[in-house]
């Protein structure tokens, strides 16, 4: 029987209970490729962990844990939470464990060690987890006592979720990015818009996307309340996996007669650099839109835009130019590989000289944890997921998001710009 | 499972960066998180909650960051039951495997206001509000044994009870 889409076959394949088929709607018992924790909720879910009896971790190959959130640690407290990764990663035998200086920020770094593949279903404790799906996988956040349960006995549960088609034609034009691709989704369907649901993307235009820009595509699905995101199988993703997987894989595509919620056209063609205003993602206007608004920090760097693709778009533009009196800049790559990369292709240097601040892997900023917190008053441009009040640091802040070539100009230009005006 | 309380009312999209600031993260008891609960955008919130009371929200509550911080807290709180339009399913997933019931209702989330008395029966799926009866979606089955048994850590406690009883005698796991 066919009439799937590519969530209902990774469930499926995925499946403990003893039925032919899953169907949205359907809970169904499962058991997962990998599970993912981080430094902020790594430490609840040991605590759960010991609640449900403790003892061994029943796959430990299966965990993967990294310390992004608190790391390196900006206060006592985070120590703390540090120091339990390292405690529970030592004692449960966890080998895939990245500490300060060892890895990055986990949704970058999980693709990059080869750890998730075409086909793979992932829990994370993160709401970002879904960035999985830009390499064909089904990338959910969930409980962090689910987390638990999953290293206890080996399976948890999924509601089988119902599946939106993004049909990408065209290819994109300059400065455009995997980033307007996504927030130009946001300002159709809204924060709510795909709600219990998974969104797929595939068609031609993918062709025009590589993998850096469809974990930036994936990361924001969130945002839109998605469960997930997955982007399907094509060349960009089976030369990827070839190169880079370290388990066994499926390529997994929809089939031409699968079930959908709804479907979407993108023309690539016809997007322009968006920008999402405080304090929604779904509050984007494209940024010809916004005249003169200042802007006190730019923060360039996350789980989804840390990666040498933003690197070298950054660079593009700062290259040769200074960040404006008044305004400071941050860059944060997303993982310690990543950072080589760019000092030897020289995009450091091209950074330090225009004046911005470069920082070691840490998801410090994007929270408002440390590394770049906002003020009351400040005005913050970012090139991450969420702008919430209170998100980036005071409650008093705002926060824009847009992309790296966004900006690197905003930086440059002291307010946010459209690149190609500079 | 059934509940009586007074309502919270709530709006749309109650991020949980609003529910718990980031710089909280690193607090993990229940009852130090519940003293932060909404701080900087209503901060009269906590003081407001009675044990028992009933959050009633719009649509997409929970939405943002997957912070189990902001369901726990919440319990901790002593909010009883929660009732939305609409759920972000990060934080859906998180109240279930907590034991906190959840449940999706638009036309309670629009007649509900601030104060009133409200009861909840989470597996008929019946709501009073001042006497008057709305529906909400029952919970599904499986959905409901986890709340039964005030979440998922019983649950992999009695799954794990149950695979030792199926090992035969003298097999090590």
């Amino acid at each position: 029987m066919t009439r799937q889409t590519i969530a209902e076959k990774i469930l499926e394949a995925h499946r403990l209970d003893e039925r032919d088929r899953v169907e949205p709607g359907d809970v169904v018992r499962a058991r997962v490729d990998l599970v993912l924790l981080n430094d902020a909720n790594g430490p609840v879910a040991f605590r759960h962990f010991a609640n449900m009896g403790g003892g061994k971790v029943v796959n430990p190959d299966k965990v993967m844990m990294v310390c992004d959130h608190f790391a390196p640690a900006p206060s006592a407290a985070g120590a703390r939470m540090l120091g339990d990764m390292r405690r529970f990663a030592t004692s449960k035998g966890i080998e895939h464990f990245y500490d300060v200086g060892k890895g990055g920020i986990e949704h970058t770094l999980m693709p990059e060690v080869g750890l998730c593949g075409p086909g793979d279903l992932i829990a994370g404790g993160d709401s970002h987890t879904g960035t999985a799906g830009a390499f064909n996988a089904f990338g959910t956040g969930m409980s962090w006592s689910g987390m638990a349960a999953i290293m206890q006995i080996d399976e948890t549960w999924f509601r089988v979720p119902e599946s939106m088609r993004f049909t990408l034609r065209g290819k994109k034009a300059a400065h455009v990015t995997g980033k307007d691709v996504i927030l130009q989704i946001l300002q159709d369907i809204g924060v709510d818009g795909a709600l219990y649901r998974s969104m797929e993307f595939a068609g031609p235009g993918l062709a025009d996307i590589n993998m850096d820009e469809r974990m930036g595509i994936c990361n924001m699905v969130v945002e839109a309340g998605a469960k997930t995101g997955i982007v399907e199988f094509d060349d960009i993703t089976r030369a990827w996996a070839e190169a880079t997987c370290k388990r066994p894989w499926t390529a997994t595509v929809a089939d031409a007669d699968a079930q959908y919620h709804s479907r979407h056209d993108i023309d690539l063609a016809r997007m322009r650099p968006m920008v999402a205003k405080p304090y929604s993602p779904e509050n984007v206007v494209a940024v010809d839109d916004i005249r003169h608004v200042h802007v006190d920090q730019v923060y360039m760097g996350n789980c989804a835009n840390g990666t040498m693709t933003d690197l070298r778009q950054i660079a593009s533009v700062l290259k040769g130019r200074k960040v404006a009196k008044g305004t400071r800049a941050m860059i944060v790559p997303a993982t310690q590989k990543i950072y080589r990369e760019a000092m030897a292709e020289g995009l450091i240097d091209i950074f330090i000289e225009a004046g911005a601040a470069v920082s070691t892997p840490t998801c410090g900023a994007c929270f408002g944890g440390h590394n770049g917190a906002l003020d009351d008053g400040e005005v913050g441009f970012a090139t991450i997921n969420r702008n919430f009040k209170g998100r980036g640091g005071h409650a008093g802040a705002q926060v824009y998001l847009g992309n790296s070539y966004v900006a690197a100009a905003t930086a440059v230009a002291g307010e946010i710009i459209d690149p190609a005006l500079l | 499972m059934q509940f009586k309380g007074n309502v919270q009312k709530l709006g749309d999209s109650v991020d949980t960066d609003v529910m718990v600031p980031g710089r909280y993260l690193s607090l993990m008891n229940p009852a130090d998180i519940a003293k932060h609960i909404f701080e900087e955008v209503d901060p009269g919130f906590v003081g407001r909650v009675k044990p028992g009371d009933v959050i009633v929200a719009g649509r997409n509550f929970g939405c943002g960051s997957g912070r189990e911080q902001a369901p726990f807290g919440l319990k901790a709180l002593g909010i009883s039951c929660i009732v939305a339009a609409s759920f972000s399913r990060t934080f859906y997933r998180m109240s279930i495997d907590l034991g906190l019931p959840i449940l999706i209702s638009p036309e309670v989330a629009e007649a509900a206001s601030q104060g009133q008395a409200i009861e909840v029966d989470t597996v008929s799926g019946r709501v009073l509000l001042d006497g008057r009866e709305f529906r909400a979606e029952p919970l599904p089955a499986f959905i409901q044994q986890i709340i039964d048994m005030g979440g998922v850590t019983d649950w992999v406690k009695q799954e794990l009870a149950r695979r030792a009883a199926a090992q035969p005698s003298g097999a090590s796991a």
